[in-house]
């Protein structure tokens, strides 16, 4: 499957990445499924609840997603994905990544090189729980204001 | 009445795309079993290997996390609610230098006979052949230094490489960017690069980015690459891919070529200098000629666009030492190749801990390009040249090429005076006639006018396109080169 974001809020991932850094920063992508793609519409950023390991580490604990869930219920949408930023490491994500990890959900990694964001790539986890798929992330640009 | 099961998202296409099912079961630990009895999918997903419920897997029992409650023993009954909700955890692996956890490609039957010669390579094997196929290296040039080394990544197996160029294959091209072909004079670049680099090796994706490089479109190209190649024949370019690698984290494996003399260097911030920390400032505009000007050996960028392919395939696979914080010479004519150790600028501006650059910048402008005086009413093209000189024989037409360029071809009636010699030759000139002066294609004849009008010459032009117009427009019996 394909992610389609907005560039603004690609941008928005970046800079949230960039800010927590040397942490890792999270959030949920909220959006829809349209055509056989993720059409990402808001972004829910979310304080990252692993305050002992934040540097390699992130945590959205239950309570939190359920929040998130219940907010982008009342919109319409749905969960259709998670970003979190790798401090100093590529947008890979990691053994600990792929054992952690939800099945259908768009992982969407943001490296962040020394306090700059560079590369993001979005994943998906296999059914077989084996392996991490790439999927495209398609960037758009701004679509009319969604309310 | 059975017991409503929320199904988060993820999970949803394990149970027919549905958000909530009924479950007949009396406590937490049935359910979750007759669950995935019936889905038999979700299982894994929602239990470890041992048995276990995975860590990240939560249910809440009418709102209540069953942590707090009995656990899987809590009881259900007909009319409650039961969700599943995820917590979401991740990061980066601990160990330094790790790979990446994503599974490297596989090679095929006709992949694996295709590069046998590097899968018995101890260094390269089939790990580093995997890891190959799933780079990404981004060409910026297509010409002297792109067309070796993307030969080279392409028949070494690079899974996708990306090209950025605007031009059009000319054939004084071909001497050099052989890449290209006599049948592909007049085609884009891009189109003869891919055309070439399909025959050789089908496997190779390319992505071809049909545009000049600059500091609005920079980031969102390289971004999606691991490795950038530079090619560039022009300054502004070259400190524009060296910002951006050093903003987005990527190396830049750089080269460059001047007649017979080569330079080459992998530019990676993270672990080295980068291109700002060797040079800081740009060189003066028209200083250093271009290879249109100052010509360039064939071979030499073969040699050292092929030095470029083998320090990406090395920072690739991982193997030997890279050239990082390393400047290599190469001599043609001496046949020498010398090293520089190059360290890191605490100060450099863009890649030292105190950046003053922290954004992509105008290059132009960095490198005083623009800033250029105004040359509109000193040109002259060459068919009004050509009218003028028959009106008035008494016109100087003074040829500031070198005598091996006169001897290629030249203007019947004009005067050799190299652009080195001119201002030493001054007194050999009447400066009541009117001058044209001329060079190739028209940019050491507009320094030469320079030197004229500080010299008190007060009626100079020089011409437009050079000798190279003067073939096209006016005296087609001339070679043009």
């Amino acid at each position: 499957m394909t992610l389609v974001l907005e560039r603004r809020q690609a941008n928005a991932i970046r800079q949230h990445g960039e800010a927590d850094y040397p942490a890792e920063a999270c959030g949920l992508i909220g959006g829809t499924v349209e055509d056989g793609r993720k059409v990402a519409v808001l972004l829910v950023p979310l304080v990252n609840q692993r305050t002992d390991a934040a540097r390699n580490r992130y945590l959205i604990d239950p309570e939190s997603f359920r929040r998130a869930q219940e907010k982008l219920d009342r919109d319409g949408l749905e969960v259709i994905g998670v970003y979190h930023s790798h401090p100093d490491h590529p947008a890979a994500p990691s053994a600990f990544d792929r054992e952690h990890a939800w099945p259908w959900l768009s992982y969407v990694i943001v490296g962040v090189a020394r306090g700059r964001a560079g590369e993001m790539k979005s994943w998906t986890l296999s059914d077989d729980r084996a392996a991490f798929d790439e999927e495209s992330i398609t960037l758009e640009e701004q679509k009319a204001v969604w309310q | 009445m059975a017991v409503t099961v929320l199904i988060p998202t993820p999970l949803r296409p394990f149970v027919g795309g549905r958000d909530a099912v009924q479950v007949e079961a009396r406590s937490v630990a049935e359910l979750l079993d007759r669950l995935s009895g019936e889905h038999t999918a979700l299982r894994k997903h929602l239990f470890a290997d041992d048995g276990r419920l995975r860590s990240f897997v939560n249910v809440y029992v009418n709102d209540r996390d069953i942590r707090q409650l009995s656990a899987q023993e809590t009881p259900v009954r007909a009319g409650d609610t039961v969700s599943i909700i995820p917590s979401i955890a991740g990061g980066t692996t601990v160990q330094v230098g790790a790979q990446p956890a994503a599974p490297l490609p596989k090679l095929s039957h006709e992949e694996i006979l295709r590069y046998s010669r590097h899968l018995i390579l101890p260094d390269v094997g089939v790990e580093g052949q995997r890891k190959l196929k799933a780079a990404r290296v981004l060409l910026v040039g297509a010409g002297g230094l792109g067309s070796p080394a993307a030969l080279y990544l392409a028949a070494a197996g690079v899974g996708t490489l990306g090209l950025v160029d605007f031009d059009v294959v000319d054939k004084t091209n071909l001497q050099r960017q052989i890449i290209h072909g006599t049948s592909t004079v007049g085609k884009p670049k891009l189109e003869s690069a891919t055309e070439r680099i399909h025959d050789l090796n089908p496997n190779v994706r390319v992505e071809t980015f049909e545009t000049r490089l600059t500091s609005e479109n920079a980031l969102d190209i390289i971004r999606d690459f691991d490795i950038v190649a530079d090619g560039t024949d022009n300054f502004p370019t070259r400190y524009l891919v060296n910002d951006a690698c050093v903003l987005l984290g990527k190396p830049n494996v750089y080269g460059s070529i001047f007649r017979f003399e080569g330079q080459a260097s992998v530019f990676y911030a993270k672990e080295g200098p980068c291109y700002r920390c060797l040079y800081a400032e740009p060189p003066p505009p028209g200083l250093v000629p271009s290879c249109a000007e100052g010509g360039v050996l064939g071979v030499l960028p073969g040699i050292i666009g092929s030095i470029q392919a083998m320090e990406t395939i090395k920072l690739i696979v991982g193997a030997g030492e890279p050239l990082i914080g390393r400047l290599l010479l190469f001599d043609a004519l001496k046949l020498e190749f010398r090293q520089l150790k190059l360290a890191k600028d605490p100060d450099c501006p863009v890649c030292g801990p105190r950046p003053s650059v922290t954004e992509l910048i105008d290059y132009e402008a960095f490198c005083g390009i623009g800033a250029e005086p105004s040359y509109e009413d000193a040109e002259i093209t060459a068919a009004e040249l050509k009218a003028e000189w028959d009106r008035n024989p008494d016109l100087l037409v003074i040829d500031v090429r070198e005598p091996h360029e006169y001897e290629i071809a030249h203007i019947d009636g004009s005067v050799l005076i190299p652009l080195g010699e001119l201002p030493d030759r001054l007194s050999e000139l009447d400066g009541h006639r009117e001058v044209v002066t001329h060079c190739h294609h028209g940019a050491r004849s507009l320094k030469a006018l320079e030197i004229l009008k500080a010299a008190g010459f007060s009626k100079v032009r020089s011409l437009r396109g050079g000798i190279d117009a003067w073939a096209v427009n006016v005296d087609p019996s001339l070679p043009r080169y």
